[in-house]
């Protein structure tokens, strides 16, 4: 909000890289696992060796075409290669191949959903995590195009010198450009959420804000409200983190809105947000903007994508988040709040699916994994997608407690067995004594043993001291080591006092 | 003697056992010897692990595994071509001490053909120039008058081969650079339709129009080079897959057509192959301004190719007065996007600087010579913001333009007859002064590499001062075997081309010296 009476609006475009989870790199067949020691993972041409040539690696396609077709866009039956000029010692050719004039993917949208009624100048740092009324908003994408990473630089201040590393020269990665569509926070973050699910629904890429692979570029302006004319807009770099894109969109919102009350311009630049400090500085400025001289690159012949090819990814397509939890709430009869957090990873969804099918216990299923699943993963610090247990074990386990075999006190340590070591439950459980005792004969036997050692509390009962039925309870299980089945304890105990 | 065998009699020979791979290679190593010194062809000779390759080849020919047509023969390669662990400079100061870690695909299906790697030869720096003189090192002179310039930019090939200092030699050619200096040295040199051989290991020039090619004595010699070096490459994404298929009108011949073929039987293949066969002469290769010898020598030769039946008609390429501007656009525009790789930061020239951007300045101001960066800023510039539609674009709608004119030629006719350049060499240090005279020499070679077409060079005739020069056959894509079918008869019909100083032998038939 201006200090002025003046309101203002603001506008927001998003470009997004995001590096491909593909073995090998872009165009060499070298690996892109992340940690090697430096330079390990290299060669001729992720070195920019002379004489070298790129071949393009045709999975790097693939997944454009995927995350296109997931976000409605228009796959370009012929896509080409440009090579971006610029010298710097990451980029071992001093040029980069990238996509200026025939990205692979073009004119898309991402649904999107906020709080209604928000207002334009949420910048909370929620995330957009508010509850309230949600409604649906369309973000444009401009285009999706294919490019090849540079190497990493490390500066060593006290030595004097910088190193680079080419492990990471050539891993895939692609560019999601959207329209100015946004207008907060929220949106910003409600879209980036949408794009990171696609992602990892579609294998493509695990979108970690923090290890580089999700990068997000923000471009920013303001305008008085209602006006069509669009202001100057800056991008802002240096974003990682959710919680760093929502500070920086309103630090940066009433940066342009000061300028302009004080009657001064907002500078077309490139600037970079000190997350440590709260505030960005300019980089470089639209006048020091480089030309990139950008060409068709003569060494990547143009890749043709035929109607076949495309629907060949089509068929691949997984179902995504929101149509999985939409059938989970039809098909398991969930609620739709236990579908919606159970699908947000989709290894946890395809886990809890197998187990609901396996145990015939859907809404038990939901249950056990809403609540000790996810605590278990909380406790360990660990992602959904680290859990390696059989989803049969899991449902023996639901069964067998349904069945009154183990208690839920037992049943809970079990399950942590499951989850931790994908432990076979009712051999567990048999070797762990955890069986329920469900021999009425040795549980009458126990019984009548806490009876004759307590007669004085045998006594208060009668004399209508119902609250120490729970303590001779208590006496009971203890005596069983905790086997026995409390309903059933409580029903042959009553049986017995009134016997008496 | 050595010295009166081709290749492929040297391969022969060597496979019978009458001549040891260790003899051959010495007789080449003798004559670098005695005439380097002066014609200064090679930069670097392969030392490292010759005496055990020397040994290992001829272990493999003994045992069989090396049967192919050239094994046992020592090759010599252009200095853009990477030999692994053999310095690969481009002639430029910038790469001076460069050891790539790696093979080119060429030079690992020579190995992989029983071939050996004699030394690498001097050139045009980075490929730029037509004389090999922008060599940052020395100056290659032309065996048959040493005050003449070879040509370029594989003027040390053409030489070694040229001089008897090699049987065989690779060479690169983007826009005339293996064709101009085989004719003005008298030997014969192929271009390949772009994407035939691999370019993985080339140093790029200009990468969407070089093409690496075999230059030998003769056209058997070459054709056999050339069926040992091509194919398709995984390594080069613009290789040509699968089995290619001469995409001319009479004929569609495969590459494989001639395997298993004696050399008598395909000199009688390639005398039956001219008959009807349709030849056009493009009048605007025969422009006023040129040479009066070339243009009778191209004449004469016609009259050869109609006594055995062919069908030699003059025709019009009318685009082919823009083929020089446009090359000159493109292949500068990449040349100053590979190049920029070279700049001392991971190999080659560096001159220490603190700050990074004056390490880059003065390695490459010191590192590279003046026609290089002539050719970068160039390149540069044509690629700026406001002028790349109108130069680049423009450019690559020339180059599609004479693409079709020549696809339409070819549906015509078989093949081209052409001079490859409008005169013999020209003398030592008169070119360079004169930079845009130099490119216009270029003329009768640059459209054929924008057309991604394949040439031949044919050594032809010699003019008053006694300097060779060629005819060039152009051929519709993948006709390479069309070509040197054509090649391999108008050689017999030419008889005997003279050979420099001792090789010189006056009779006896071509492929026989």
């Amino acid at each position: 909000m201006g200090k002025g009476n003046k309101q203002y609006d603001t506008v927001i475009g998003l470009e997004v890289h995001i590096e491909l989870a593909t073995e090998t790199k872009i165009f060499c067949g070298c690996s892109t696992k992340f940690g090697a020691l430096p330079n390990t993972q290299t060669c001729p041409v992720c070195t920019g060796m002379p004489g070298s040539l790129p071949v393009l690696n045709q999975k790097v396609v693939e997944y454009a075409m995927a995350l296109g077709l997931a976000t409605n866009c228009r796959i370009n039956r012929r896509t080409l290669f440009d090579r971006k000029n610029y010298f710097y010692p990451d980029n071992p050719q001093n040029y980069q191949i990238s996509q200026l004039y025939a990205p692979v993917c073009q004119d898309g949208k991402l649904e999107i959903e906020v709080t209604a009624g928000a207002g334009k100048d949420v910048e909370s740092g929620d995330g957009g995590k508010n509850t309230g009324t949600k409604k649906r908003k369309t973000i444009r994408i401009h285009e999706m195009h294919m490019e090849e990473d540079a190497g990493k630089l490390t500066h060593d201040e006290a030595a004097g010198i910088s190193l680079v590393d080419y492990n990471r020269s050539g891993v895939p990665l692609i560019e999601i450009v959207s329209e100015p569509d946004m207008e907060n926070a929220e949106e910003v973050i409600a879209y980036l959420e949408k794009l990171r699910m696609l992602c990892l629904y579609l294998g493509i890429s695990d979108c970690k804000l923090q290890e580089g692979s999700m990068r997000v570029d923000v471009n920013l302006s303001v305008k008085e409200a209602g006006s069509d004319v669009l202001g100057t807009r800056t991008e802002m770099k240096n974003l990682n983190s959710f919680k760093a894109i929502s500070r920086a969109i309103g630090t940066e919102r009433e940066r342009q809105i000061a300028l302009l009350e004080n009657g001064k311009a907002v500078e077309q630049e490139t600037r970079r947000w000190d997350d440590a400090a709260g505030v960005s500085y300019s980089m470089r400025s639209k006048e020091d903007s480089k030309d990139y001289r950008y060409f068709p690159e003569p060494d990547v012949p143009p890749v043709l994508i035929d109607r076949e090819w495309i629907e060949a990814i089509r068929s691949r397509q997984p179902e995504f988040q929101e149509e999985k939890s939409i059938r989970f709430v039809r098909e398991y009869g969930i609620p739709a709040y236990d579908a919606d957090i159970l699908t947000q990873s989709k290894h946890l969804a395809a886990l809890f699916e197998e187990t609901a099918k396996v145990s015939g216990q859907p809404k038990k299923t939901a249950n056990w994994f809403m609540g000790e699943l996810l605590r278990l993963l909380k406790e360990a610090g660990k992602e959904p997608e680290e859990l390696s247990f059989t989803p049969k074990h899991a449902a023996d386990l639901i069964v067998a407690v349904e069945e009154g075999k183990i208690n839920q006190a037992n049943a809970k340590e079990v399950f942590a067995r499951v989850v931790s070591e994908d432990a076979e439950p009712l051999s567990y459980m048999e070797q762990h004594g955890l069986l329920s005792l469900t021999d009425e004969g040795a549980l009458q036997t126990a019984i009548d043993e806490v009876l004759a050692e307590n007669p004085a509390i045998v006594e208060e009962f009668r004399g209508g001291k119902e609250k120490v039925f729970g303590f001779l309870v208590g006496q009971v299980m203890k005596k069983t080591k905790g086997k026995a089945d409390p309903g059933t304890v409580n029903g042959l105990l009553r049986k017995s006092l009134e016997s008496l | 003697m050595i010295e009166q065998m081709d290749a492929l009699t040297l391969s022969e020979k060597i496979k019978k056992g009458t001549l040891g791979v260790a003899e051959a290679v010495g007789y080449y190593r003798d004559q670098i010897e005695r005439k380097d010194g002066e014609l200064k062809a090679f930069l670097t000779l392969a030392e490292g692990g010759l005496q055990e390759r020397i040994a290992e080849l001829q272990e493999g020919i003994r045992s069989g595994q090396y049967t192919g047509p050239l094994a046992g023969v020592p090759v010599a390669i252009k200095d853009n071509i990477c030999t692994k662990g053999l310095r690969t400079s481009c002639a430029s100061k910038m790469l001076e001490n460069f050891i790539p870690s790696y093979d080119a695909t060429v030079i690992q299906r020579l190995r992989d053909a029983g071939m050996l790697v004699l030394g690498k030869t001097n050139m045009d720096e980075f490929a730029m120039g037509s004389t090999s003189e922008t060599s940052s090192f020395q100056i290659t002179k032309n065996p048959w008058n040493p005050e003449y310039v070879p040509g370029g930019s594989s003027g040390g090939s053409a030489v070694a081969v040229a001089a008897g200092m090699a049987p065989l030699a690779l060479g690169s050619d983007t826009g005339g650079s293996i064709r101009q200096p085989a004719s003005f040295c008298g030997v014969v040199g192929l271009l390949p339709t772009y994407g035939r051989v691999s370019r993985y290991g080339l140093v790029a020039y200009a990468s969407s129009l070089d093409q690496i090619g075999p230059m030998g004595r003769t056209v058997a010699e070459c054709r056999a080079l050339y069926e040992a070096i091509a194919g398709y490459d995984e390594k080069d994404g613009t290789s040509v897959p699968g089995t290619v298929r001469c995409l001319g009108k009479m004929r569609k011949m495969t590459a494989t057509e001639y395997d298993g073929l004696s050399r008598e039987e395909k000199q009688k293949r390639c005398m039956e192959r001219i008959k009807g066969m349709r030849i056009g002469i493009p009048k605007e290769y025969l422009q006023a301004e040129m040479n009066g010898e070339v243009r009778d020598a191209i004449k004469n030769t016609a009259t050869l190719l109609e006594q055995q039946g062919a069908i030699v008609e003059e025709m019009s390429l009318p685009l082919t007065e823009y083929g020089v501007a446009t090359y000159y656009l493109l292949a500068c525009a990449e040349a100053s996007s590979n190049l920029s790789r070279f700049d001392g930061g991971k190999y080659g020239k560096r001159v220490e600087e603190k700050e990074l951007h004056a390490m880059y300045k003065k390695s490459r101001t010191e590192g590279f010579g003046e026609e290089t960066k002539r050719r970068i800023l160039l390149g540069s510039f044509i690629l700026s913001e406001g002028y790349y539609d109108a130069y680049y674009l423009k450019a690559l709608k020339v180059k599609r333009l004479i693409k079709e004119e020549y696809e339409n030629a070819f549906r015509t006719y078989d093949c081209l007859l052409t001079p490859v350049a409008p005169g013999t060499a020209p003398k030592l240090s008169t070119s360079l002064q004169n930079p845009l005279q130099m490119y216009l020499g270029d003329v009768d070679t640059v459209a054929v590499n924008l057309a991604g077409l394949p040439a031949i060079s044919v050594p032809c005739g010699m003019d008053q001062k006694g300097l060779p020069f060629g005819v060039q056959f152009i051929g519709n894509a993948f006709c390479e075997q069309l070509l040197f079918d054509v090649a391999e008869a108008y050689e017999e019909l030419r008889g005997v081309f003279p050979t420099v100083g001792e090789r010189m032998t006056g009779n006896g038939k071509a492929g026989e010296r």
